[in-house]
């Protein structure tokens, strides 16, 4: 008998396998993950603890069990046959599907240049784990990418003692994704915490135990780490005919081209009416997307919508965004602690982003409430925003007039 | 034997919003809610050694301040994943403006 069939176990795989059933689906319920054992969290492998990377199972067999929900562990899907509604898995068996979500995920960038194959990536418990038992103290770590996963990395290696030089072929760190103020202080502490950045540097070779840039500079590294980003992971969803563009492409209730088939999470590409396609990498993202699209596969008519909001602890130092913090913000709301939010009204005084740093968890709430806030669209005066004694949920919650 | 401590002021807990109390070696979260009760659950979050206080309050919810699990700090009761462990909540009591917690 066909039921719903989940390919990925990550977080969104994951979420979308409860939701189903908790949205009433009651036919079989199939996860099917390509690594063995439980679904973990990936977060955590770049805070790893004294003995290595964590791992932090999403749920456990009795959770599983309890939704009667079938994980089909260290299981490859080989490709989607849409005529026969089948999956061919890599244990050889046709697994038949009523709906199907691929929640299939990234993968590492990979280097070009001449090498790279001495290069590792971080994206599984694996990768971790072989980054941690290399990355001794007083190894020669060259991370290249000075992305949000490059640094976070880099805090955590220099902390073990490795002398870490980070590479950028941009012009400034976390130029992506990060608004500037914010990523000069934790470019700032970096360096006070003695790693090296190098910008607009493009690399020539791996070689050895070298890292060769374009211009002759070598630097010597033990270890090399490629963390220039991720790409969607399309091939299985392509062979079967769907459609891509950077991604997966579906609609705002998450489903593909085809009907009986969905995609969340980082290999999801989403057909915003109006915006265009957009795909997002969060963590939260894939939790919110795959819950969407599990109630989806259960019948619901669910559609997703940003913002999206993610977190980054290097150090001591917590960041979180939420929305588009694109361009020059509209307010700069300075909390104790030097902990601060930059915000980002639209024109109609609408905010639309907001992203914080501070020590620890100390701009989570406000940042939460912006997250509220810009799903409210209520217009905000900047000034409220500026002044740290006005409470957001307030703004939230406007006090009718008498 | 009941065993209650003095942990605040009622004025020191904002409405529909949450401090941090540690004792003896442990920690909890105080909240006043919305319609002015007193409730005192764990400090940590049941998913990471998060701490609640940080978090935001909205009605009877407290959301935590990393990965977003919400609790009912009334009763504890998990309510939103990633969290799926019950947070321990404590008897609270008003005492005058002082807030007393039994654990």
């Amino acid at each position: 008998m066909s039921g719903i069939v989940i390919i990925g176990a990550g977080e969104c795989g994951v979420r979308a396998a409860f939701a189903a059933r908790a949205n009433g689906f009651d036919g079989k319920v199939t996860l099917v993950g390509d690594e063995s054992g439980l679904p973990y969290e990936r977060p955590p492998l770049s805070k790893p603890d004294a003995n290595g990377a964590t791992l932090k199972p999403i749920c456990t067999t009795q959770m599983l069990a309890a939704k009667d929900i079938t994980l089909l562990d260290g299981v490859g899907a080989l490709r989607i046959d849409r005529d026969t509604s089948c999956v061919r898995l890599s244990t050889g068996e046709d697994l038949p599907y009523l709906r199907l979500l691929l929640a299939i995920g990234a993968s590492p960038r990979r280097l070009t240049c001449e090498g790279s194959e001495h290069a590792v990536t971080l994206r599984t418990i694996e990768d971790a784990n072989r980054i941690y038992s290399q990355a001794v103290n007083g190894s020669r770590t060259v991370i290249i990418g000075a992305g949000l996963i490059g640094l976070e990395l880099a805090a955590e290696l220099v902390g073990r003692g490795n002398k870490v030089t980070i590479l950028e072929a941009g012009p400034v760190p976390l130029g992506r994704n990060v608004p500037q103020p914010l990523a000069q202080r934790i470019v700032e502490r970096h360096i006070a915490e003695g790693v090296d950045i190098v910008c607009n540097v493009e690399v020539a070779r791996i070689s050895g135990r070298a890292v060769e840039l374009v211009g002759g500079q070598s630097i010597a590294a033990d270890l090399v780490v490629a963390a220039i980003g991720v790409v969607p992971n399309t091939d299985l969803a392509q062979a079967a005919g769907l459609y891509i563009g950077n991604g997966i492409v579906v609609d705002e209730a998450l489903r593909t081209n085809d009907t009986n088939i969905f995609a969340a999470g980082d290999c999801a590409s989403v057909n915003f009416s109006g915006l265009g396609l957009q795909r997002f990498e969060t963590w939260q993202n894939a939790q919110l997307q795959g819950e969407i699209a599990g109630r989806n596969l259960a019948g619901a008519s669910g559609v997703f919508q940003p913002p999206v909001w993610f977190w980054s602890d290097q150090y001591d130092l917590g960041l979180q965004g939420v929305g588009q913090t694109n361009g020059t913000a509209t307010a700069l709301r300075t909390l104790s602690d030097d902990a601060e939010i930059l915000f980002y009204l639209n024109n109609s005084n609408q905010l639309v982003g907001a992203a914080g740093l501070g020590v620890g968890n100390a701009v989570a709430k406000d940042i939460k409430l912006a997250h509220k806030l810009i799903e409210a669209k209520v217009a905000i005066e900047a000034a409220h925003l500026e002044d740290p004694t006005t409470n957001l949920k307030k703004l939230l919650r406007p006090v009718p007039a008498n | 034997m009941a065993n209650w401590i003095d942990a605040c002021s009622a004025d020191d807990i904002d409405e529909e919003d949450v401090i941090r109390f540690d004792h003896e070696g442990r920690t909890f979260a105080i909240y006043r809610s919305p319609d002015d009760e007193y409730f005192c659950t764990d400090g940590l979050c049941t998913h990471e050694n998060v701490h609640l206080a940080d978090g935001l309050v909205m009605d009877h919810t407290i959301e935590c301040p990393k990965h977003n699990g919400q609790f009912d700090y009334r009763t504890g009761e998990a309510a939103r994943a990633p969290v799926c462990v019950n947070l321990g909540v404590y008897p609270v009591k008003v005492e005058g403006d002082r807030v007393l917690i039994e654990i």
